[in-house]
């Protein structure tokens, strides 16, 4: 157990951390290499006014129309979005981590405040759940890897939970939380988790095209 | 999910450009043509529309097909990408005729590439953009409806859309301007000025079968004492109905016709009827194909001309019309062009009673009609209409008296869902209203 625990917690992590960073900045500059060379024009269309005009209105609940036609919706997604990166980043045994490895020592959220986000993002992610399987729009989309996704994203929190109120064999909860973390963060680049690098870009493009060429709002 | 989703409203549907275009096919062809595209045509902004497109279903709300079909979920923005580029990427090309002939009946007749749902998917994924890959395939392979596969044709052959032929076009400006002459007797359409300030353009339409439209053009024209001119040759007509079908090369050959004709004639700047589609192709699409930014000569669709010519006071209105009216944002021109604010100064400045109907502005519903769909002709009208339910109800929810439609296909289409839908509305272009209230002299 503790040999593995060394493991995921040393090269698993390092190889996790290597394929996120190396995957993502792969996929954003064989984007722009592709574009310069297949679609330059989206270049010259390119807006940094209304792109940022743009993701402003996406950035703030209730910002645009789609989010007020789905209330409870708006609010599951941004709250869901809030926790995803607020937790993991600012967590106190993460922080420890961080200290422990690179003596970076940053600011940290109280453990009972992690706690309840922790419940709620799971929670998040039942409705999505739920969504998906009741809402006929959304189950027509919906293929396997979907609820692939709804599970990797939420395992690492839900293990996590788990170790941290050590409710049973704390090792085997923690060992279990790493590595279901170091999933999440290797499969962001490589699958619809992507969107979280590449809705600055396509969302910008949209707000460049309907502000710079249409003159008009796309919210 | 079954490869081809021929529905049952689609399987009822004949469409002979489809089928004897079908017919032909093989898998190999399709194959190679699908990997042509998309491996020539398309890039990494497809691929990450495909990838970034996380199966949400918010972009359904957006779609007036979906709205009006039940929510019926196949007819959502997404479900119809599903349908179509998503089948064509999960088989890697290997799709058969029949998938090819479901494919180009959803991308032509089940989305109007109206950009609605841009606005409604939090990414800004433009499906618009996908199903007009799907109709670039769909045309390399020879599977496009046939009336608008004709329209293409027309253009094609004489660079209108309507088989218009050269000595007719100009027999029409003639003979609406002697029918002018007996209301305003000094009015003048002015053929072939050069160094006009302003090139008037039209679809064709306009001289096949609604030559009024160029008497009140000529009638506001001369009132105000523009300094315009209309073409004699090719490059008159505006329309593109190939932008629809994803004949881009004609595509070109009529902007660059038209563009070549403006400059021709040295003019300022283009000042084109209401009509939507045109405009987008002449301001956002054509252009682009040959390379320009935007359009080489300036281009003002007629609300603008009209907003600008009832600011400058060039024409006077005694009197407002007196009905109750409400307007259609037409997509090409308000979410395609801003025109919104500057359409409702106009109808504001020429009728009494103005009714928004709602939603408005850019988040308007679709006429339904556009993107090419009223094009593909009667096999697809009564699926038109059933397809656009939304639309009569929102058009019965203002009372108004009168539709204003500053657009061509949408005047069409929402002709037919007035009729079909048994709502009593007159329909109307602004330059009817225009030509009705205001003061004319020449």
């Amino acid at each position: 157990m503790h040999d593995l625990y060394n493991f995921v917690r040393g090269p698993l992590a390092w190889t996790a951390f290597f394929i996120f960073i190396a995957g993502s900045l792969y996929r954003i500059i064989k984007m722009f290499i592709m574009v310069k060379k297949k679609e330059s024009f989206i270049f010259t269309f390119w807006s940094w006014k209304y792109s940022l005009r743009s993701i402003m209105h996406w950035l703030i609940p209730f910002g645009t129309v789609n989010m007020r036609k789905h209330p409870f919706m708006t609010i599951v997604t941004f709250t869901f979005h809030i926790c995803l990166i607020i937790v993991p980043l600012f967590l106190f045994s993460h922080n420890l981590l961080w200290d422990e490895s690179w003596n970076i020592s940053c600011w940290s959220i109280p453990d009972p405040v992690a706690d309840i986000m922790t419940i709620i993002l799971v929670l998040c992610t039942i409705f999505f759940l739920v969504r998906r399987l009741k809402e006929p729009e959304v189950r027509f989309l919906s293929t396997a890897s979907d609820y692939f996704l709804l599970a990797i994203v939420a395992l690492p929190f839900l293990t996590g939970f788990i170790a941290y109120h050590q409710w049973s064999s704390y090792q085997f909860w923690l060992i279990l939380h790493i590595v279901t973390g170091e999933i999440m963060l290797m499969a962001i680049p490589f699958t619809r988790l992507s969107h979280m690098l590449f809705a600055p870009f396509t969302r910008g493009y949209t707000g460049s095209e309907f502000g710079g060429v249409c003159h008009s709002r796309d919210w | 999910m079954p490869e081809c989703a021929v529905n049952d409203e689609q399987a009822k549907i004949l469409d002979e450009g489809i089928e004897k275009g079908g017919a032909k096919l093989d898998n190999k062809q399709i194959e190679e043509t699908i990997k042509s595209v998309l491996d020539n045509e398309t890039g990494e902004r497809l691929k990450i529309y495909v990838d970034t497109c996380v199966h949400c279903g918010l972009c359904s709300d957006a779609c007036h097909h979906f709205l009006s079909m039940g929510r019926d979920p196949k007819y959502s923005p997404a479900g119809k990408v599903k349908r179509t580029l998503g089948e064509i990427f999960k088989k890697k090309g290997k799709v058969s005729p029949e998938f090819i002939k479901s494919a180009s009946i959803i991308a032509s007749t089940e989305c109007n590439l109206c950009r609605r749902c841009s606005m409604y998917c939090p990414f800004g994924i433009d499906v618009a953009y996908m199903m007009k890959v799907v109709r670039r395939i769909c045309h390399k392979l020879g599977v496009t409806a046939l009336y608008i596969q004709d329209t293409a044709h027309s253009h094609s052959v004489t660079m209108n859309q309507m088989w218009v032929k050269e000595d007719e076009w100009v027999d029409t400006l003639q003979w609406q301007e002697e029918d002018a002459q007996a209301e305003l007797p000094k009015l003048r359409i002015p053929i072939e000025k050069e160094g006009a300030e302003i090139m008037y353009s039209v679809i064709a339409p306009e001289p096949k079968f609604l030559a009024q439209l160029i008497y009140q053009a000529a009638i506001i024209m001369n009132t105000a004492k523009i300094d315009w001119t209309m073409p004699a040759t090719p490059g008159w007509d505006n329309s593109d109905m190939a932008m629809y079908t994803g004949d881009f090369e004609i595509m070109g050959r009529l902007k660059r016709s038209h563009f070549d004709t403006a400059a021709r004639l040295k003019v300022k700047k283009i000042v084109m009827g209401e009509c939507g589609h045109a405009f987008r192709s002449v301001y956002d699409v054509g252009n682009r194909w040959l390379g320009w930014k935007m359009p080489p000569v300036p281009i003002i669709h007629a609300i603008e001309f009209y907003y600008d010519l009832l600011k400058a006071g060039k024409i006077k209105i005694p009197e407002k019309f007196k009905k109750s009216v409400t307007l259609h944002d037409p997509c090409n021109v308000i979410r395609g062009r801003g025109l919104a604010d500057k359409a409702r100064y106009v109808v504001n400045e020429l009728c009494d009673n103005f009714i928004e109907m709602h939603p408005n502005r850019e988040h308007n519903y679709c006429c339904n009609a556009g993107g090419g769909v009223i094009n593909c002709g009667p096999p697809f009208k009564n699926k038109r209409m059933v397809s656009n339910k939304v639309k009569a109800d929102q058009l019965i929810a203002t009372g108004a008296e009168v539709l204003l439609s500053p657009c061509h296909n949408c005047h069409s289409g929402l002709e037919d869902i007035l009729h079909h839908y048994k709502i009593n509305m007159e329909i109307k272009f602004i330059s009817d209203i225009i030509y009705e209230v205001m003061e004319k002299s020449a």
